[in-house]
């Protein structure tokens, strides 16, 4: 625990990505090895489910500072994070040394089962026990979410080094569910047996935004063009008679999709492919917001499969008669696919695939692209005819292309601190639309201004507050921005009937006053 | 009338037609220290306590001024004001205002803990207690000030090894010589930049500070590297700070306490070290007036307040034209 708070304390303090690697490779070799499988767990979000709520943990807190709740939640709304907050406000009292980090997470997961009495009991003498930041990250472990700027790809990088085994085939193992509870470091990372292996996924391929140069340098010809599709990617595994479908969050997700269980017997044993898994009703591909309420249930009844029938589009695929292809080129791995899909296909068959085009000018990619609200896409991908099938984000091989975002003006109406390095500014924006003379509003956006954009708003917000409801201020309206999102759909849920996806802040529109901004009508036109 | 009323040129004693730490020009300003949000321009006589003199002719010029004593009291139409120690920086002071029997006490801004180079803070007994509350939340808690010092050398003495300069910056006013004072001269030499020398050099006459070196333009990059530079905060990211070498940047500032202000000030290594005091030191100095009044100030003021009425004080909270010490005007001064 001790060693695994210095780390978390020497990656929060520097800003180079290069002494980010070294602690963390330093960490790796010197650390007992249970110690490191769970600090490689913690790091790739990966924790012990929280043995009590974070309500219990604000009033034990308080309680333990002497303090009234009231004044504890104000503190709590200015520092911007509960771990924190609490590591604040309580002192140590006992000295002596911590557990380790793995016995530590021993502890907090067998507490799940306990009395409450016992859960108090056991919290606050480990918050008495532990340094100021050791008891921060005590509390990070017990309510997750560890961010400290440490990106995936960055520990697989410091642990490769620790290892000595090369990056993408550790970030291939590390892939999927697993806990240290289950597996050791020996097993999962050195030397980690095939047998265990038939659920594992491929590290996912992801791709940057275009870059603004890249058609007049590219030959359009190496090009292998695809619409980009709004759902859900997922990769979907046919090994050992049993079929598994992972998301892109690495989540197990073959329960919520029981539509795809007959493939087990159509798709070849020893079969990968990476898809997209979409709303398909009649033959039309639905809106994403379809998809996530089929994500949200718990149980998946024949009701839901029949309002919201899915399919996966079919776009790669990564392994072949228990093959590892990867390393094929882009072109040989479509023409496999394809010959695949047209053994199986059928119309009660949950499988589409994508359409690869090939285009003789970027004039006419372009004109592709403006087809994509047509064929409910968010734009195209570009992908290197010749690319094999590359571990996480990479430049110079997958592009994608996205239409240009809609936008419309809108007013600010509400404020909420920020976390982490925004902690203590107003940075989180709630933006209203007019109806009649009413502002209604219609989304939240957090990104988007600069950092002086931000302290100018923030200074705004606090010599313009009508009213506070705990962390939010509502301000006076005056400020417009321009907002841009991806998709729209309706929304009952939303109390301006739309729902928008990604908003973020285009520009701060200094030029206009509120009565210029638009109205919700202009919004709803944007309807598909 | 209240002894003392908020008007909008300041803190005004209608009695003796006087201002405490006005923000706009007055005839008479009574100023509790140099800080340029409470030591104003403008005003045509000036009274402070006589460290604070020269530091106030440095920030304003040539202005007129009278210079007293800690406990050294003046009149003015009936009216008692004397000058008692604040502990915020050199030459900082409460003021204390007394009325026929009726005794005020004005912070500005103060810490309990002692400095070392500013005279400690010293309660004042009175009746209401005008109190700045710039960390007047209770997750600000101070560690003793000396391990801080002793992480700061340990730092410079680190970098010393790997030939790696340690900038460190604060305020120009009190903060940065409050580190030159604990900085450890054996480790090696202290340059400074040209805003914190000048405050610096005024301070000398006062108390006995580590020899500094003023970096010209004509100071070579050899000379400097692996040495120990005070400058003001300002200066990150400044094409000056390319002349200083391999650098290791370090910031002191109680906003350090909070890790998101850590990370948005993107310093190697933050301190926490405030020159106001914490959570418990107003409370300790507030019960230490014995007074029956509080007026808040500047900082948390209303949940400050809250707290005190939850607790027994009369207590409420005034608007004001000092800065708070914000997260951002932290950087500026």
């Amino acid at each position: 625990m001790r060693r695994f708070a210095a780390l978390i304390e020497q990656l929060d303090s520097t800003n180079k990505t290069n002494q980010k690697v070294a602690s963390l490779t330093q960490y790796f070799q010197e650390a007992p090895k249970e110690d490191a499988l769970w600090a490689v767990a913690l790091l790739s979000h990966r924790r012990p489910s929280r043995p009590v709520t974070t309500t219990l943990m604000r009033s034990w807190a308080a309680e333990l500072a002497d303090l009234p709740e009231w004044l504890f939640e104000e503190s709590y709304h200015i520092v911007g994070d509960l771990a924190e907050t609490i590591a604040l406000l309580v002192k140590q009292e006992t000295k002596g040394v911590p557990p380790s980090l793995s016995q530590c997470i021993l502890e907090i997961i067998n507490l799940k089962s306990k009395e409450v009495a016992e859960k108090k009991q056991y919290i606050l003498k480990r918050w008495q026990s532990l340094t100021n930041f050791e008891r921060f990250v005590f509390n990070k472990i017990l309510t997750g979410g560890f961010r400290i700027g440490i990106s995936q790809k960055l520990m697989t990088r410091a642990l490769s080094k620790a290892v000595d085994i090369d990056e993408n085939i550790l970030a291939h193992r590390l892939m999927g569910q697993w806990s240290p509870q289950t597996t050791t470091f020996d097993e999962i990372l050195l030397n980690p047996n095939p047998e265990d292996q038939i659920s594992q996924p491929y590290p996912f391929f992801l791709a940057y935004a275009l870059e603004d140069d890249f058609q007049e340098k590219q030959n359009v010809a190496n090009w292998h063009i695809e619409h980009k599709w709004d759902g859900m990617r997922a990769q979907l595994i046919v090994r050992g008679g049993k079929h598994f479908l992972w998301s892109r969050g690495e989540e197990l997700i073959t329960d919520k999709f029981p539509e795809l269980d007959m493939l087990v017997d159509i798709l070849p044993d020893g079969t990968v492919v990476d898809g997209e898994l979409l709303p398909f009703k009649n033959g039309v591909i639905g809106d994403f917001n379809a998809l996530q309420k089929r994500i949200g249930r718990k149980t998946v009844s024949q009701k839901l499969q029949n309002d919201i029938p899915i399919v996966l589009m079919l776009y790669d695929i990564l392994e072949w008669e228990g093959k590892d292809i990867r390393e094929l080129p882009l072109s040989k791995r479509q023409h496999l696919l394809a010959g695949l899909y047209h053994q199986v296909k059928g119309a009660s068959v949950p499988l589409r695939i994508s359409e690869v085009f090939q285009f003789s000018s970027w004039e006419k990619v372009a004109m592709e692209r403006q087809k994509a609200t047509k064929k409910r896409s968010e734009g195209l991908m570009l992908k290197h005819k010749n690319s094999p099938y590359e571990v996480g984000r990479k430049k110079g091989n997958w592009w994608k292309w996205k239409s240009d975002p809609k936008t419309i003006d809108a007013v600010l109406t509400y404020a909420m601190r920020g976390h982490g390095r925004r902690t203590n500014l107003y940075t989180d924006y709630t933006f209203a639309l007019w109806q009649e003379d009413q502002l209604v509003t219609f989304a939240k956006a957090y990104s988007g201004l600069t950092d002086a954009e931000i302290k100018k708003v923030d200074q705004f917000v606090k010599q313009n507050t009508l009213e506070r409801f705990g962390p939010v201020r509502q301000v006076k309206a005056e400020l417009v921005f321009e907002i841009a999102f991806e998709g729209i759909a309706p929304s009952p849920r939303h109390k301006s009937g739309v729902a928008v996806r990604f908003p973020r802040i285009l520009r701060w529109r200094h030029d206009k006053k509120i009565t210029d901004a638009n109205r919700l009508e202009d919004l709803k036109q944007l309807l598909p | 009338m209240p002894l003392l009323e908020f008007t909008s040129k300041g803190i005004y004693c209608a009695q003796a037609d006087v201002y405490l730490d006005p923000w706009r020009g007055v005839d008479r300003a009574v100023i509790s220290h140099g800080h340029s949000d409470h030591a104003r321009w403008g005003s045509k006589h000036y009274i402070t306590q006589e460290i604070n003199v020269p530091v106030i002719q440095h920030r304003l010029g040539n202005i007129s001024v009278t210079g007293k004593k800690y406990g050294e009291p003046f009149t003015v139409n009936g009216v008692q004001f004397s000058f008692y120690p604040a502990g915020h920086v050199p030459g900082s002071a409460q003021i204390r205002v007394e009325y026929k029997g009726e005794v005020w006490v004005f912070t500005g801004d103060y810490k309990t803990q002692s400095d070392g180079i500013s005279n400690p803070f010293e309660p004042v007994k009175c009746n209401t207690f005008i109190t700045e509350c710039t960390f007047g939340l209770p997750v600000f808690q101070w560690e003793e000030p000396i391990k801080i010092h002793d992480r700061i050398n340990h730092w410079w003495a680190q970098n010393q090894n790997e030939k790696t300069t340690s900038l460190l910056m604060g305020y120009s006013l009190g903060k940065i010589q409050r580190l030159l004072k604990h900085l450890d001269p054996s480790i090696g030499r202290i340059f400074t930049h040209g805003a914190t020398e000048q405050m610096t050099q005024v301070l000398r006459q006062f108390i006995d500070f580590p020899e500094t070196k003023l970096i010209t333009r004509e100071t070579p990059k050899k000379e400097i590297e692996g040495n120990l530079v005070l400058a003001p905060p300002a200066v990150l990211g400044s094409p000056w700070v390319k002349k200083l070498g391999r650098l290791s940047t370090g910031y002191a500032s109680g906003w350090m306490a909070f890790r998101g202000a850590r990370r948005r000030r993107a310093v190697d290594r933050a301190f926490v070290l405030s020159d106001h005091a914490d959570w418990n030191g107003l409370l300790s100095a507030i019960k230490a007036t014995g007074c029956e009044n509080v007026i808040t100030t500047h900082g948390y003021t209303d949940l400050f307040a809250k707290y005190l009425q939850e607790n027994g004080w009369n207590a409420r909270t005034q608007k004001t034209q000092y800065e708070t010490e914000t997260l951002e005007t932290a950087t500026t001064e």
